[in-house]
C-alpha cells in the first residue's frame, strides 16, 4: 500500500469509474484520436507530420496547429454548452435531468476554462503566428524555437484538460474557482488540481509568446515601416501583448498560491487562519479582466484590416485607433473590481471602479465609429468576413449597452451572477472575438493555405451562428432579469423558466449546426480547392504586406524585405503600379526544424499530471526533463539553416509564373 | 431575384417581429423580479437599470442606423453612391465621436456615483420605523436566518414586516455565496469570517424567491428561500408561534445542522446558543491548532466586518 502511494500518489482505480456520460465522451475521444492515428498510418503521414509539422519553428506552421487545436477544443467546449442547456432545458421541478449537481459543475466548469484558454486563446497566438511576422515584413518571430515551447505548453495544458474526463474528475468550482470552495477543504478531489496545473502550464505558454510577440512587433518591423505605419492589426496585437505581459504573471503567482494552499496546507486563500478568499478574487480579476482585452482587441485588430480591404478604402481615423487602443490598454488594468461589486467593498470604492469601467466604453465606441466610416464612400464588398463585422457590430453594440449599465454599481447589485451576466459576457466574447476571429481566419486562410475557403458555405456557417446566438442568449438576458442565477443545475416549474431555457437549448443546437457548417466549408473547400486557388497572392485586393507574398506563403516570408514608406504599403505599390520584380536573390537562414520544443511540452505535460496526482517523484524527473532539454537547447549552437538563392528564384518565379497565369 | 430578396427581408422581419411580440406576452405572464420590484432598494435600482437602459438607445440607435445604411448605401454594385477611397480623417467626425459618448458616460457617472453611495447595501434606509436585525449565516447548502431579539431562527424561509426596514448582518459557515432576493433588492456576499450587511425595505406584503446567486458547491442549485413579508401583526403573530416550536438550536443543533445538506424544506427553532452569528464568524480567525473563540475576543474582533474597513 505505501509503496503504490509511492508509486502512483493518489492514483488509483477509482480514478477511472464514472457515469455513462462521461464514458460516452471518453469514447468519442478515443474514436476520434484512434481514427487520426489509423489515418496517419494508412496515408503514411507520420513521417510527414513529424518533418512538417510537430517539429518546425514556422510560425505559420505553428499558427495552423494552434488552430487546429483551438477547433478540436471549440467542438469540446461547444458539446459542453450543449450538456448544460439541455440539462437546464428538462431539469425542471422533479425532473432532475440527466447529470448530477457536481457532474454539471464539472461541465460549466470545463466549458468555461476550455473556451477561454484553449479555444479563445488559441485562436488567438493561432492569428498571430499567421499574420503577424508576414504583416510586418519579418521573415520570422523574434524568437522561433521560444514559439514553439510556448504552442507545446499550451497543447500539454489542452491534453491535461481532457485527462480529467478518463482519468479523475474536473473542478466544480466554475471558471475562476474561487476558494474557498477551491480549497482542499471543500473541494479534496484532483479536479481543482487539474483545472489549476492545465492553466498554469498553458498560462506559462501564453507569456511566453507575449514576450516573443512584444519582440517582434517592437524589433522586426520591415525597414521604414515606423510605429505610426504599422497595420492596425499589428497595433492590435502589440496592446494585447503587453497587457499578456504584465498580466499573466500575476494569474501565474495566483495558481502557484492557491497550489501551495491545496498541496502543502498553507493558508493564502482558506477560510480561516489568516487566509483571505478576497485577496484570490482581487488577484485573479487583476488578471482576469485585462484577459478580456487581451482577447478582444486582435479580434477589433482584425476588423481593421477586413472593413478597409472589403470597403476598398483606407482606415479612417488611424490616430484614433491608436488612442483608443492606448486607452484600453490603460483602463483594463483599473476596472478589475466591478467583477465582485457585490463583496462589500464601500460606496467610493464601488464608484470608482464603475466609472473606470463605463469610460472604457468610449474608446470602444470610436472604434465602431471609425470601422463604419471606413465603410463610408467605400466600395462594400459582401464576403464572409464583412458579414461576420457586421454581426459583431450589431451583437457587439448591444452587449456593450448591458456591460455599461452592469458598471453601474447599484445595477450590478441585482444582476450580478445572474443569466443576465452570462448573456452579457457571451455576447462580448461570442459577438467580438470569436465573430473576430472567424472574420480574420476566413480572411487570412488564402495566404496560408493558397486557397479561398467557400463563400456559400461560410454564409450558411454565419447565418446558423448568428441566429443561433441571438436565440441562445436573448432568453437569457430576459431570464436573468426574472433572478435567474447562473450556474443552477435545477429549478422550480413554478417560477415559468423552463419556455425560456428551450429557446436557448434551440439556440446552442443552431451554434452546432454552424460549426458543423463551418466543417463542411473547411472539408469542401479542400476538395474543391483547384476551384478557388488564389494564384495571386492577393485574393482581396488588399493592402498590408502580407499579401505581396505569394499564396501560400513561402517558409522565408518574404525573398527580399521590403521597404515601407506608407501605410497600406502594399495598396501604394499596387497603386504606383511598380511591383519589383528583382532578379537577384540572396540565401536566406531560417531556423532548423527542432523537437525540444514538442519534448518540453511533453515533459510539462508529464509533471503536470504527476503534481495532480500528487505521484512525487514523476514530478521530480519531468521538471528536471524540462530543464535538462532547456540546457541541452541553449548549448546547441547548430540551430539554423540556409535555404540557397537557387531555391529561392525556384520558388519565386513560379509564384511570378502563377500570378502571371491569373 | 429581386422579388426573392423583398420576401425574403419581409420573412425576417416578421419572423423578429412574431420573437418580439411572443417575448412580451410571456414576460407579462410571468414574474420579471428585477422589474417587477416590491421594496424602496429594489424600486431605486430598477429606476438606475431603465435609466440606463434609455440613455444607451441615444447611442445604440444610431449606430444601427449607421451600420446599416452605409453598408446598404456603399455596397459595391450602387455604381451611383461616392467612392472616395483615400478619405481616412475627419476632424469633425472625429471629434463627434469621442465627445458625444464622453458626455453620455459623464451623465452616467454621476448617476452611478450618487446611487453608489445611495444605495450602498451598508447604509441604513430612511425610515421612521425602528429596524428589525436578521442575521444570516450561509450554510452547505441552506439559508440559516436568526432573529436575536426575537430569539428564534428558521432555514430556508425569513419573515419580517413590510414597511419596516431589515438589516441583515450576513456571514458564512460555508463556500462563498451570494444573498439575494430580487424583488426587493440587490445581493451582497456571504463570505465566512467576515460580516457583510445589507438593508432591505419591502413595500408590500408578499412572498419573495431568495436565493444564492454564487455557486458554493453541489446542493447550490438548491439554496432557494422564500423571504416573507406580512404586516406588523402577522409578523408578531408568526415570530410567537415560532418561539413554541419544539425545535431547538443549540451548539449541537446548530453543528449537526451546519452538516452539507441538499434541497432543505424550511425549519423554525427558538434560539438557544448565544450570539452564534459571533461565533461562527470568529471560527475563522482563530490561530491554528485552537477550536473555540474565548469569550471576549469575539466581541472585539467583530468590529473587522467589511464596511468597518472599506468605507
Amino acid at each position: 500500500m505505501l509503496f503504490a502511494s509511492l508509486l502512483l500518489g493518489r492514483l488509483n482505480m477509482d480514478a477511472f469509474r464514472h457515469n455513462m456520460v462521461v464514458y460516452t465522451g471518453v469514447v468519442v475521444m478515443t474514436l476520434g484520436l484512434l481514427s487520426a492515428v489509423a489515418a496517419l498510418t494508412y496515408f503514411k503521414r507520420w513521417k510527414w507530420l513529424w518533418r512538417e509539422w510537430l517539429t518546425s519553428l514556422d510560425p505559420k506552421r505553428i499558427g495552423v496547429m494552434y488552430i487546429v487545436v483551438a477547433m478540436l477544443m471549440l467542438l469540446r467546449a461547444v458539446s459542453d454548452a450543449a450538456m448544460m442547456r439541455a440539462q437546464q432545458a428538462v431539469s425542471v421541478g422533479s425532473n432532475h435531468g440527466f447529470l448530477s449537481g457536481d457532474h454539471f459543475q464539472q461541465v460549466f466548469t470545463a466549458h468555461g476554462t476550455i473556451m477561454i484558454f484553449f479555444v479563445a486563446m488559441g485562436l488567438l497566438f493561432g492569428l498571430l503566428n499567421l499574420v503577424v511576422p508576414l504583416q510586418l515584413g519579418a521573415r520570422d518571430v523574434a524568437f522561433p524555437f521560444l514559439n514553439s515551447v510556448s504552442f507545446w505548453l499550451y497543447v500539454a495544458g489542452v491534453v491535461l484538460v481532457n485527462t480529467s474526463l478518463p482519468i479523475g474528475e474536473f473542478a466544480a468550482t466554475g471558471w475562476l474557482a474561487y476558494p474557498p470552495l477551491s480549497e482542499l477543504q471543500y473541494s479534496p478531489g484532483v479536479g481543482v488540481d487539474y483545472w489549476l496545473w492545465s492553466l498554469q502550464i498553458a498560462g506559462v505558454g501564453s507569456l511566453l509568446s507575449g514576450v516573443n510577440f512584444l519582440t517582434t512587433i517592437i524589433r522586426m518591423r520591415a525597414p521604414g515601416m515606423t510605429l505610426g505605419k504599422m497595420p492596425m492589426f499589428c497595433w492590435s496585437v502589440m496592446g494585447s501583448m503587453v497587457l499578456v505581459v504584465f498580466a499573466f504573471p500575476i494569474l501565474t503567482v495566483t495558481l502557484a498560491l492557491l497550489f501551495l494552499d491545496r498541496t502543502l496546507g498553507m493558508h493564502f486563500f482558506t477560510s480561516g487562519f489568516g487566509g483571505s478568499a478576497m485577496m484570490y478574487v482581487n488577484l485573479i480579476w487583476a488578471w482576469g479582466h485585462p484577459e478580456v482585452y487581451i482577447l478582444i482587441l486582435p479580434a477589433f485588430g482584425v476588423f481593421s484590416e477586413v472593413v478597409p480591404t472589403f470597403s476598398g478604402k483606407r482606415l479612417f481615423g488611424y490616430t484614433s485607433m491608436v488612442w483608443a487602443i492606448a486607452a484600453i490598454v490603460f483602463l483594463s488594468f483599473i476596472v478589475w473590481l466591478h467583477h465582485f461589486f457585490t463583496m462589500g467593498a464601500g460606496a467610493d470604492v464601488n464608484a470608482f471602479f464603475g466609472i473606470m469601467t463605463m469610460i472604457i466604453a468610449v474608446p470602444t465606441g470610436v472604434k465602431i465609429f471609425n470601422w463604419l466610416f471606413t465603410m463610408y464612400r467605400g466600395r462594400i464588398r459582401f464576403t464572409t468576413p464583412m458579414l461576420w463585422f457586421l454581426g459583431f457590430v450589431a451583437t457587439f453594440t448591444v452587449g456593450g449597452v448591458a456591460g455599461v449599465m452592469m458598471g453601474m454599481p447599484p445595477v450590478d447589485f441585482q444582476l450580478h451572477n445572474s443569466l443576465f451576466l452570462v448573456a452579457h459576457f457571451h455576447t462580448m466574447i461570442i459577438g467580438g472575438v470569436v465573430f473576430g476571429f472567424f472574420a480574420g481566419l476566413t480572411y487570412w486562410f488564402p495566404k496560408v493555405f493558397g486557397f479561398t475557403l467557400n463563400e456559400r458555405l461560410g454564409r450558411w456557417a454565419f447565418g446558423f451562428w448568428l441566429s443561433g446566438f441571438l436565440l441562445a442568449f436573448i432568453p437569457l438576458y430576459i431570464l436573468g432579469f426574472m433572478g435567474a442565477t447562473r450556474r443552477m443545475d435545477h429549478y422550480d416549474a413554478s417560477l415559468g423558466w423552463q419556455p425560456l431555457f428551450i429557446v436557448a437549448a434551440v439556440g446552442v443546437g443552431l451554434v452546432c449546426v454552424g460549426v458543423g457548417f463551418q466543417i463542411l466549408q473547411v472539408v469542401v473547400s479542400v476538395l474543391r480547392r483547384k476551384d478557388h486557388l488564389d494564384l495571386t497572392g492577393d485574393p482581396w485586393n488588399a493592402r498590408t504586406l502580407e499579401w505581396s507574398t505569394p499564396s501560400p506563403a513561402p517558409e522565408y516570408n518574404f525573398a527580399i524585405t521590403p521597404t515601407v514608406e506608407t501605410r497600406d504599403a502594399f495598396w501604394h505599390t499596387k497603386q504606383s503600379g511598380k511591383r519589383p520584380a528583382p532578379s537577384i536573390y540572396h540565401a536566406i537562414r531560417v531556423p532548423k526544424n527542432s523537437p525540444i520544443g514538442l519534448f518540453i511540452g511533453g515533459a510539462a505535460l508529464t509533471a503536470g499530471f504527476a503534481a495532480v496526482w500528487h505521484i512525487g517523484w514523476l514530478a521530480a524527473v519531468a521538471v528536471a526533463g524540462v530543464v535538462g532539454l532547456v540546457m541541452y537547447r541553449t548549448s546547441d549552437d547548430n540551430t539554423t539553416r540556409t535555404i540557397s538563392a537557387a531555391t529561392i528564384a525556384k520558388t519565386e518565379e513560379a509564384a511570378a509564373a502563377k500570378r502571371r497565369y491569373a | 431575384m429581386k422579388r426573392a430578396r423583398v420576401f425574403g427581408i419581409i420573412c425576417i422581419g416578421g419572423l423578429g417581429a412574431l420573437l418580439i411580440g411572443v417575448g412580451v406576452w410571456y414576460a407579462r405572464r410571468h414574474n420579471v423580479a428585477v422589474l417587477n420590484t416590491q421594496g424602496t432598494v429594489g424600486n431605486a435600482e430598477r429606476r438606475m437599470i431603465v435609466f440606463a437602459a434609455l440613455l444607451s438607445l441615444v447611442i445604440v440607435l444610431p449606430v444601427f442606423a449607421l451600420t446599416f445604411g452605409i453598408a446598404w448605401r456603399y455596397r459595391a454594385g450602387n455604381k451611383k453612391a461616392t467612392y472616395r477611397p483615400d478619405m481616412d480623417r475627419n476632424r469633425w467626425f472625429e471629434t463627434a465621436w469621442w465627445v458625444i459618448p464622453s458626455v453620455l458616460i459623464t451623465i452616467l457617472s454621476v448617476v452611478a456615483w450618487r446611487g453608489s453611495h445611495q444605495l450602498d447595501p451598508y447604509r441604513p434606509l430612511n425610515s421612521s420605523a425602528k429596524p428589525l436585525t436578521i442575521q444570516v449565516i450561509a450554510l452547505d447548502w441552506k439559508w440559516l436566518f436568526i432573529y436575536p431579539d426575537q430569539h428564534i431562527a428558521t432555514v430556508n424561509m425569513v419573515q419580517f414586516p413590510a414597511g419596516t426596514p431589515v438589516t441583515f448582518d450576513i456571514t458564512s459557515d460555508a463556500p462563498m455565496n451570494a444573498f439575494w432576493i430580487p424583488q426587493l433588492g440587490g445581493q451582497i456576499y456571504a463570505m465566512s469570517g467576515m460580516s457583510s450587511q445589507l438593508h432591505l425595505m419591502a413595500d408590500h406584503a408578499g412572498d419573495y424567491r431568495g436565493s444564492s446567486s454564487n455557486i458554493s458547491g453541489k446542493g447550490f442549485a438548491g439554496m432557494t428561500f422564500t423571504a416573507r413579508a406580512s404586516s406588523m401583526s402577522g409578523f408578531n403573530a408568526w415570530v410567537h408561534t415560532v418561539q413554541q416550536s419544539p425545535q431547538r438550536l443549540d451548539q449541537a443543533a446548530y453543528s449537526a445542522l451546519a452538516r452539507p445538506s441538499e434541497n432543505n424544506p424550511p425549519a423554525y427553532y427558538t434560539l438557544q446558543a448565544k450570539d452564534l452569528y459571533n461565533q461562527v464568524m470568529m471560527k475563522y480567525m482563530m490561530p491554528m491548532g485552537s477550536s473555540s473563540p474565548s469569550a471576549g475576543t469575539g466581541q472585539d474582533m467583530a468590529g473587522m466586518d467589511m464596511s468597518g474597513g472599506m468605507n
